[in-house]
């Protein structure tokens, strides 16, 4: 062995870093991230070019329609997909519920997403996420509480939309907000950062971070009410990186189809030509709903803080 | 010297940081997702991202066998974690439908190391490249299990339960490695595909 060894040979390989758990998010930039319900979706999913599958047991849709209390799924259906397919899988736990957190770290999902479409658990809380190796993403529909979720250890951030209403337009205001409050930053004398952390309730450290990068220190997804290879482009072309797609496809008429159409429109979303050949011929879109037809205490969005 | 033009496989995966990584060695690195601009590029990176994706976008995006020409031609090409998949001969716990390139005699396994929550960072001595090993980051990363004769093993895992597995070879102008230096700050590896494409073009 050489003299001049490196301080970091010999060190025993080490997990869950944040550097893994924001790269692993990385990895998953410019691809689409599915809701499925049974292992046949995902294999759907995956043959439609999905970089990750979201299991769930119920999509938002049906929890909208259904209500009651939702929850972590049945640890025996993420098995089933885990088992069916070979890209990374994401099992959504309730806001504040550590130990449904716990439970699908110990199953071995890939991620976790910490999300207000399960009815929260903690009104006050959300989860401590560095304490746990496997990564988290949460949603976020401005720049202050995405900040505090990545202060919470969130190593991954999306838009939260209006799950299940294939309405995108509280997609569209979430990332347009993100965006602006960035460019907002990065636009301000730096004794001015001070205040704008007080404001945007994050620490001055990220706030600093933000405003001198321009970008979050993890990668931003878009999700919330994406139906069609139109909508996911249009996310794309606002500064999402990729997109999660829940209740769209697989409320759909044709979800194999329609599935690899948002795949191919994600990756050519600013090429109108490539566009308006995936649109075709995709058969019936979700039914949706107006997100300004539901109440106000039964929109998701408004969940978590 | 003009700096050697060197295309990023920008389909999906983390494209940025190659860019990034490959401009701060002085390259000109630009995406590339059409045939047109492949021909444009001296080489070639496979970023890391999802191969069962990338495998797929690479067929329906008709860019397989202008990539698996250029390849023939001794077009150089990095590729990094899925990257690494889309050059492997044969792949191991793959889709039966995945197919890398016609790139290096070797066979990978996917996911080898486990899952997500057994992503890691370790250091890797890499053969040619001076100054200690490199911090690596392996993020659900495949592992090299076989390589045929012309492969050149370049770096190995030391520590751990997976100490003595392969994480980066060359072929010829075929670079791959399972771990991720554009995740890190430390530009050594691109420094040394870029300096092999300069040699080459």
């Amino acid at each position: 062995m050489s003299e001049t060894t490196s301080p970091n040979a010999g060190v025993t390989p080490v997990v869950g870093t944040a550097r893994v758990k924001r790269g692993m998010a990385e990895m998953l930039k410019g691809g689409v991230i599915m809701d499925v319900v049974t292992a046949e979706q995902a294999k759907i999913a995956e043959d439609a070019g999905a970089v990750a599958v979201m299991a769930l047991e119920r999509v938002p849709a049906d929890i909208r329609a259904q209500g009651g209390v939702s929850r972590m799924s049945d640890p025996d259906m993420i098995d089933g997909i885990i088992n069916a397919v070979s890209i990374p899988v994401m099992a959504k736990a309730r806001i504040g519920h550590f130990v449904e957190a716990q439970i699908l770290q110990a199953l071995g999902v890939d991620y976790v997403d910490e999300s207000e479409v399960l009815t929260p658990a903690d009104y006050a809380n959300h989860i401590d996420k560095w304490a746990f190796t496997v990564p988290f993403v949460c949603g976020a529909t401005n720049l202050g509480e995405a900040l505090r979720r990545i202060t919470e250890g969130a190593a991954m951030i999306r838009s939260k939309g209006e799950a299940g209403t294939g309405d995108v337009s509280n997609a569209t205001g979430h990332m347009r907000k993100i965006r602006q409050e960035i460019r907002r930053l990065a636009s301000l004398p730096a004794d001015e950062l001070f205040v704008a952390a007080k404001e945007l309730q994050a620490p001055y450290e990220l706030v600093k971070e933000v405003a001198e990068t321009g970008k979050l220190p993890v990668v931003l997804f878009t999700a919330g009410g994406i139906a069609t290879p139109a909508d996911a482009a249009m996310m794309m072309q606002l500064g999402a990186e990729g997109v999660f797609v829940g209740s769209g496809i697989f409320k759909s008429g044709n979800p194999a189809q329609r599935a690899a159409a948002i795949v191919k429109a994600t990756t050519f979303h600013d090429d109108p030509d490539v566009l308006a050949k995936v649109s075709r011929g995709l058969g019936e879109a979700m039914v949706g709903i107006n997100v300004d037809d539901i109440p106000v205490p039964h929109r998701l969005a408004d969940r978590g803080w | 010297m003009t700096a050697p033009v060197i295309g990023v496989l920008a389909l999906q995966g983390d494209v940025r940081e190659h860019l990034a990584a490959l401009a701060a060695v002085g390259a000109q690195a630009r995406p590339v997702r059409r045939p047109a601009e492949l021909d444009a590029v001296d080489g070639l990176v496979i970023p890391g991202g999802e191969s069962t994706t990338i495998s797929k976008l690479v067929d329906i995006f008709e860019l397989r066998e202008p990539i698996d020409k250029r390849i023939a031609a001794g077009m150089p090409v990095y590729g990094s974690c899925a990257g690494l998949i889309m050059l492997a001969a044969e792949v191991l716990d793959g889709r039966p439908d995945q197919r890398g390139f016609d790139g290096i005699a070797m066979t990978v396994r996917r996911n080898a190391f486990g899952r997500q929550v057994d992503s890691f960072e370790a250091p890797v001595e890499i053969s040619g490249i001076d100054g200690g090993p490199l911090h690596a980051v392996f993020i659900r990363a495949p592992w090299v299990e076989r390589v045929g004769p012309d492969v050149e093993v370049l770096g190995t895992i030391t520590e751990g339960p997976a100490a003595g597995r392969i994480v980066a070879v060359r072929q010829n102008n075929l670079l791959a490695t399972s771990f991720h230096p554009e995740l890190t700050h430390d530009r050594r590896l691109h420094h040394y595909f870029t300096h092999l494409v300069h040699t080459t073009a």
